[in-house]
């Protein structure tokens, strides 16, 4: 029950007074309280700070420390108050959570101080209000990858039984891990960077001789550079080997991006190397070695920002794709457009609109080489429009693709969103179990309380001259965990069923006992069964039937299922609080089936209720409020074990 | 009754604000409704001055506005029945609060209608309840308009029920009511009628008795 509106549960109760005209049974006792106290002012004292609130604020929620009785440990006799030595700063926003039923979390406030502050006075974080929610998890989800993060650095020095094949990994991935992984790291560096200038340098031209024309550099020092090439394709190949053995995936491995480009980078040498004689093939071999300029690429693997460029080029490219269509649209029309204006002129360099379409991307991006220029009128005019629309249609997407790279980077700084919709879905999952289990404290405690009232009731009469030794005992008994506010409310709930003659059950439950009145169709050859019965009257037998306590009288005949059941109507009144125990001679067959089911709040009553069926016959103690026996319809003894 | 008529003819000059259902909407938010002194309260109910304090701040706690709708007064209650839905009885519950029929429950109203439930004699829960059963408060009670108190009342079991709720289930306890209600047959239950059959029934009156030590 939500304790905030606790103080209405005397309306609620009161105004279950509209249900008693209308119910056919008599109702429940309720529950009275032992010693009534007039509500009172408790002191909590905390770290010196003295906080002061009614009794009964603090008992709206009777699960954690201060609505229960675990407080009494921290009540100090001298001052008469609660002495608590905590952050009294944090216990503010404690307070309030039972004032106003809604917790808030101080921005101000370190997240891990908080979290032991809650913890310690038993509330669960999940309960914080939506108002601030969302900075709390940011909080804390930034404070466990701190955490995470100081974790690794010291769980790097250790973890001595890795295998060779794991600690090579390691070393590849963390290169700050060993010095033989720092060493290799700047060894493959320098040697990429040497790759790529040697690439850059093969095509200067060197001095010449002055017979001959300018050669470039690669032409002239061919087998330096033939060297130099040799010895760092040896290094990757090496380095590209090593990683795939030490991968613990090699077939994600050789599908990631990285490999692929190590891959590209080093295949033009070997395809140079089977190809160098065949004289047809090596234009195309000449082509190939532009790919050796990917080798700049291996260097995302030593810098962390390449990476995440990589990552938000990719996570932009829907917007990158709308500024290449919009240009592209663009090109055309204005292409098209040139082509015709410029059709009239004589040795007009628009022969065919593709070929204005260069003109037209030069002129769009303001670049203007004056390489084709317009010489008609309109040509000119249309010229300046496209010139000007140029630098709109591209000055608009930009700003999207900026604003978007900006905020990705900084999502890439954080957690993924993706988490975050999990952690929800898990907040809500836990907030509604705490929830169900304040519904299911009723059923439950209906099942506990069913002797409580029995007890309860036939101590009734003897309650005026209780001493207090024996209301303190009754008390302990009686009263176990659940608070006043509690038993009132799961009084309330029984008037309810009282009222109504249905009884609260379970998810699970229901779930099965719906299934079981879909099986069972076929009428019941007893004629002492309505039609209606039928189907409750299974469900009664299979539960009741747990029990496996022959009767000594169980005299039905073998197939039938005598219940004069309280659920039907025409049977008046009285019958409805006797206990019907069920004979067991029957024999439908698929009652069987669910004979073993191990549904645990059944196994509870039948703890309960066996003790009651041993009480010899006539079963005159019901535990309900009164003790009517069972009316002349009952010629068995047929004893229903009531709900709980 | 008497109580009742007090409370009529004081609630022009506590309430201010404008009878239009159309701006009560909007008002409502903004309406900071104050009740009477405690001491007119006190006179006019049977409770005494730490009841109506006590009373009086859980209600404010709940209402800062010092008035409750329909919606929240179904909320509320509806928490307290977590299984089924109870927004059906908790419009019928608020219609017979709301004893002036100006659509928000005042602390007034409230107070009275605890006083007459928890306090009052038997026959002025009698009827009470007789009330909340007349829906259109035409002083009988139909089959249709118990029907659907009775539908009400089962809604707030909710689904997970043992034995499983029929369709049939809130009609035949109608006629269960009606069979030991209506005397004369005629299809409609008159106040008399209800109140001397509750009286004579032994169930229902002590179950009268049975919230008492609520406060």
């Amino acid at each position: 029950m939500a304790a905030g509106v606790a103080a209405w549960l005397p309306f609620a109760r009161a105004a279950a007074i509209g249900w008693m005209p209308v119910a056919n049974l008599p109702m429940p006792v309720a529950p009275t309280e032992k010693n009534k106290r007039q509500d009172e002012l408790i002191i909590l004292n905390v770290s010196g700070r003295r906080f002061e609130t009614w009794r009964n604020t603090l008992d709206r929620y009777p699960d954690t420390l201060l609505g229960s009785s675990e407080k009494e440990f921290f009540y100090n006799e001298e001052t008469k108050e609660y002495f608590f030595d905590r952050d009294p700063d944090v216990f503010r926003s404690i307070l309030n959570f039972y004032r106003t039923g809604k917790l808030h979390y101080p921005r101000y406030e370190c997240i891990s101080s908080y979290e032991e502050e809650l913890a310690f006075f038993g509330i669960i974080p999940e309960i914080i209000g939506d108002c601030c929610y969302e900075e709390y998890k940011d909080r804390k989800r930034e404070n466990a990858e701190r955490l995470m993060d100081d974790q690794e650095d010291n769980k790097d020095a250790k973890l001595p039984n890795m295998t060779f094949r794991e600690t090579m990994w390691r070393a590849f991935e963390n290169p700050h891990t060993s010095t033989m992984a720092l060493v290799f790291y700047y060894v493959t560096g320098f040697f990429i960077a040497v790759s790529v200038i040697t690439n850059v340098v093969e095509t200067v031209p060197c001095g010449s001789s002055p017979n001959q024309k300018e050669v470039p550099c690669g032409e002239r020092y061919t087998v330096a550079f033939f060297c130099m090439d040799t010895a760092c394709v040896m290094i990757f190949t090496v380095e590209y080997l090593m990683r795939l053995f030490a991968a613990p995936s090699r077939y994600r491995f050789m599908r990631s991006v990285m490999s692929i480009i190590d891959v590209v980078a080093i295949l033009p040498y070997y395809i140079g190397l089977v190809m160098t004689d065949n004289e047809d093939v090596s234009g195309a071999f000449v082509t190939l070695r532009v790919f050796r300029v990917f080798r700049i690429f291996k260097f995302s693997r030593h810098s962390q920002g390449l990476r995440i460029l990589g990552y938000t080029l990719k996570s932009c490219a829907s917007e990158l794709g709308f500024l290449l269509f919009s240009l592209t649209m663009a090109i055309i029309i204005f292409a098209t457009v040139m082509f015709y204006a410029e059709k009239g002129s004589s040795s007009s360099k628009f022969t065919s609109i593709p070929a204005s379409f260069w003109y037209t991307i030069v002129t769009m991006t303001t670049l203007g080489y004056g390489d084709m220029v317009p010489k008609t009128i309109a040509g000119k005019i249309f010229g300046s429009i496209c010139s000007l629309s140029g630098v709109l249609v591209i000055a608009l997407p930009v700003p999207v693709i900026v604003s978007n790279f900006s905020r990705i980077y900084h999502q890439n700084q954080r957690a993924d969103k993706r988490r975050a919709q999990k952690v929800q879905k898990a907040r809500l999952a836990r907030i509604r179990i705490t929830k169900t289990e304040g519904s299911n404290a009723f059923l439950h405690s209906k099942r506990n309380g069913l002797f409580n009232e029995a007890l309860e009731f036939t101590q009734l009469p003897y309650k005026m001259n209780l001493s207090d030794q024996n209301s303190t005992e009754e008390e302990q008994r009686l009263s176990k965990s659940t608070s006043l506010l509690e038993s009132q409310h799961h009084h309330l709930l029984h008037c309810l069923e009282k009222t109504t003659n249905h009884e609260f059950v379970d998810e699970q439950y229901y779930q099965q006992s719906y299934l079981e009145a879909g099986l069972q169709n076929y009428p019941s050859r007893s004629p002492s069964l309505s039609s209606q019965d039928g189907v409750t009257g299974t469900c009664c037998s299979r539960r009741s039937k747990k029990h496996h306590t022959p009767l000594p009288n169980a005299s039905a005949p073998a197939h039938m299922q005598p219940l004069t059941h309280t659920h039907t109507h025409q049977q008046g009144l009285q019958e409805l609080s006797t206990i019907h125990i069920q004979p067991l001679s029957t024999s439908r067959s698929s009652l069987n089936m669910r004979v073993d089911d191990p549904a645990s709040l059944n196994c509870q009553s039948s703890q309960i209720t066996t003790a009651i069926i041993s009480i010899p016959t006539p079963p005159v103690t019901t535990p309900e409020g009164d003790a009517h026996l069972p009316a002349a319809p009952t010629h068995q003894n047929v004893v229903k074990v009531s709900a709980l | 009754m008497g109580a009742l008529m007090v409370i009529f003819s004081l609630q022009p000059k506590q309430r201010s604000k404008t009878r239009d259902s159309v701006e009560d909407e909007l008002e409502l938010s903004a309406v900071r409704h104050r009740p009477e002194g405690l001491e007119q309260l006190e006179a006019q109910t049977r409770f005494s001055r730490k009841e109506l304090q006590i009373l009086y701040r859980g209600f404010k706690n709940e209402c800062p506005s010092g008035v409750v709708n329909e919606e929240t007064f179904k909320d509320i209650y509806s928490q307290f029945f977590p299984q089924g839905d109870a927004s059906t009885y908790a419009h019928f519950l608020f219609n017979a609060f709301d004893t002036d029929h100006n659509g928000s429950v005042s602390f007034e109203d409230f107070v009275m209608g605890l006083s007459i439930l928890l306090r009052g004699t038997i026959q002025e829960k009698l009827n009470w309840a007789f009330n909340l059963y007349d829906i259109n408060k035409d002083g009988y009670i139909t089959k249709e308009e118990m029907l659907d108190i009775m539908k009400a009342i089962y809604d707030m079991m909710g689904k997970c029920t043992y034995p499983v709720l029929k369709e049939e289930t809130p009609r035949q306890h109608v006629e269960v009511f009606f069979q030991k209600m209506d005397k004369n047959k005629d299809g409609v239950v008159t106040i008399d009628e209800f109140i001397d059959c509750c009286q004579n029934d032994e169930n229902i009156m002590r179950s009268m008795h049975l919230f008492e030590n609520v406060l």
